[in-house]
């Protein structure tokens, strides 16, 4: 797992698992659809990425679709870096 | 007419997949005012037969008390059906203002603003007092209509973890640039039946400059000493600068909600928040009910105390019985199956017993968190909750989950 894969695994993880909560986070792990991550909470990842990676990644293409995945949301942060 | 059949068709295969996925959703018709035993039609057609209500949310069992009955009439006949207005027309009586300021004297708060509905107060709320320069921080497992006032809101949206007050404080740290940070939280969580540690929250808010905001659908008129709700409990009166609660269910369980707090958040709602410019008053015969409700309980804690009382009681007979049931103090109580199907078996074998209870699984709780949720009134004697108690033991011996903890279950059944 890269860098970035790790960084966001590593963010969800501490942000949305409950402590006892053991449930593996991989790059295909489905985080909304799985029910890791609920919409509602999503905001704080979206605000996490864009400070780390100084990026700004319009309400659009902040879909739950798209946060679906590590891999998912690598895949969009590595759009919005190379601008 | 433009409703074609392409249109129509679509929508059918949307109904056909909530019915595949087991989220479609039928009303059962009550044959009988609210009470602890009703008169249930189910399935649909079939002859009314009488069940132990264990499922309402008339926890002090006002919602057919004949003095709460008797004061509906006179507010009928005094103040006639419906007003055809909005507040602030001329959709206001004597009454209405009257309900306000004994709600502010109950919960304890510098004043109140009536809405159609809790639903409505939350909805309109946080438009009116936060703007794009502020941040909320709620709760993750505060209620839908919260959530929908958020998004109606300019602010920040910000999460914390369930009752975890260092991921809230870490919120409010990160988030001390904001003009205004506002915490915001259930009083009791209608899913767990949990209280929010608002004692803790309090002293989070004032270290780190904020406001609290408290929905207490799930306390107002019974939990802390003198039901006045969770603020009470947690020794906090006085502290909360907004709490949203609702009529619709220990006061007296008819519909109507509320915004109580500071002065100033309160009157920017009466100018500003959506739901009440643009929706009816509420009707003089919600409001005289009310009130007589808020004499009833201000008068003797004998209601509240005999809900502790059953509350105290039914948790013991559960856990008893070897039932894994979320631990707490609150009349909701969670008898947790983990499995969707589970849950559903189960309730629908405890209505054949006598039970009316309903099964929750997601989306309305988490995912492998399937639970019946039991909910207890001062309108039960024990006879019924032993009764009860009997029906349980019963289909619990049937699906064999008696004794067995979450591990077991899940191992039983799956997720």
């Amino acid at each position: 797992m890269d860098e970035l894969k790790k960084a966001i695994r590593d963010y969800v993880v501490k942000e949305y698992l409950e402590e006892g909560d053991d449930r593996q986070v991989g790059e295909d792990t489905p985080l909304i659809t799985g029910g890791i991550v609920d919409s509602f909470s999503m905001v704080s990842l979206k605000r996490f990425l864009e400070r780390k990676y100084s990026i700004q990644i319009p309400d659009a293409e902040a879909t739950p679709q798209a946060f679906d995945t590590v891999n998912g949301i690598a895949a969009l942060v590595t759009k919005f870096t190379k601008g | 007419m433009a409703y074609s059949g392409r249109a129509r068709e679509s929508y059918q295969n949307e109904l056909a997949n909530l019915r595949s996925q087991g989220l479609f959703k039928e009303e059962r018709y009550i044959h009988a005012p609210q009470g602890a035993e009703i008169e249930v039609e189910f399935p649909t057609g079939n002859p009314p037969r009488k069940v132990i209500n264990m499922c309402s949310n008339n926890y002090l069992g006002l919602s057919s008390h004949p003095e709460v009955v008797a004061a509906a009439h006179m507010g009928l006949d005094h103040r006639g059906y419906g007003m055809s207005s909005v507040r602030f027309i001329c959709g206001t009586q004597d009454i209405h203002r009257e309900l306000e300021r004994k709600l502010t004297e109950f919960l304890g708060t510098e004043d109140t603003l009536l809405f159609p509905s809790c639903m409505d107060a939350n909805a309109g709320v946080f438009e009116a007092v936060l703007s794009e320069q502020d941040v909320m921080i709620a709760d993750r497992l505060v209620h839908a209509s919260i959530v929908d006032g958020m998004r109606l809101c300019k602010a920040m949206q910000d999460t914390f973890k369930h009752s975890d007050m260092g991921h809230l404080e870490e919120k409010l740290v990160e988030h001390q640039d904001k003009r205004f940070r506002m915490i915001i939280t259930d009083g009791v969580f209608s899913m767990d039946g949990d209280i929010a540690r608002l004692d803790a929250i309090v002293a989070l808010a004032e270290k780190h400059d904020a406001m609290v905001f408290v929905d207490d659908s799930h306390a107002s008129g019974f939990i802390g000493k003198t039901g006045r709700g969770t603020h009470e409990h947690c020794g906090v009166v006085g502290r909360i600068d907004i709490i949203t609660t609702t009529l619709g269910k220990a006061l007296g369980g008819a519909s109507g909600g509320c915004v109580s707090g500071r002065r100033e958040l309160v009157e920017l709602c009466r100018q500003r928040a959506r739901p009440y410019l643009f929706s009816n008053t509420v009707a003089p015969v919600i409001v005289s009910g009310a009130l007589k409700v808020l004499d009833l309980i201000s008068a003797t804690t004998e209601r509240r105390d005999k809900l502790e009382t059953n509350t105290v009681y039914w948790r013991k007979l559960l856990t008893d019985a070897g039932f894994d049931i979320k631990p707490g103090e609150s009349p909701i109580v969670p008898v947790m199956l983990y499995n969707a199907k589970l849950a559903q078996d189960v309730a629908r074998d405890l209505f054949a017993e006598g039970i009316y209870v309903v099964g929750f699984f997601f989306p309305v709780v988490a995912k492998g968190q399937a639970r019946i949720r039991t909910q207890l009134s001062a309108a039960h004697e024990k006879h019924h909750l032993d009764a009860a108690i009997a029906a349980f033991v019963k289909v619990g011996k049937k699906y064999g989950i008696l004794g067995l903890g979450k591990n077991q279950i899940i191992e039983k059944y799956g997720l």
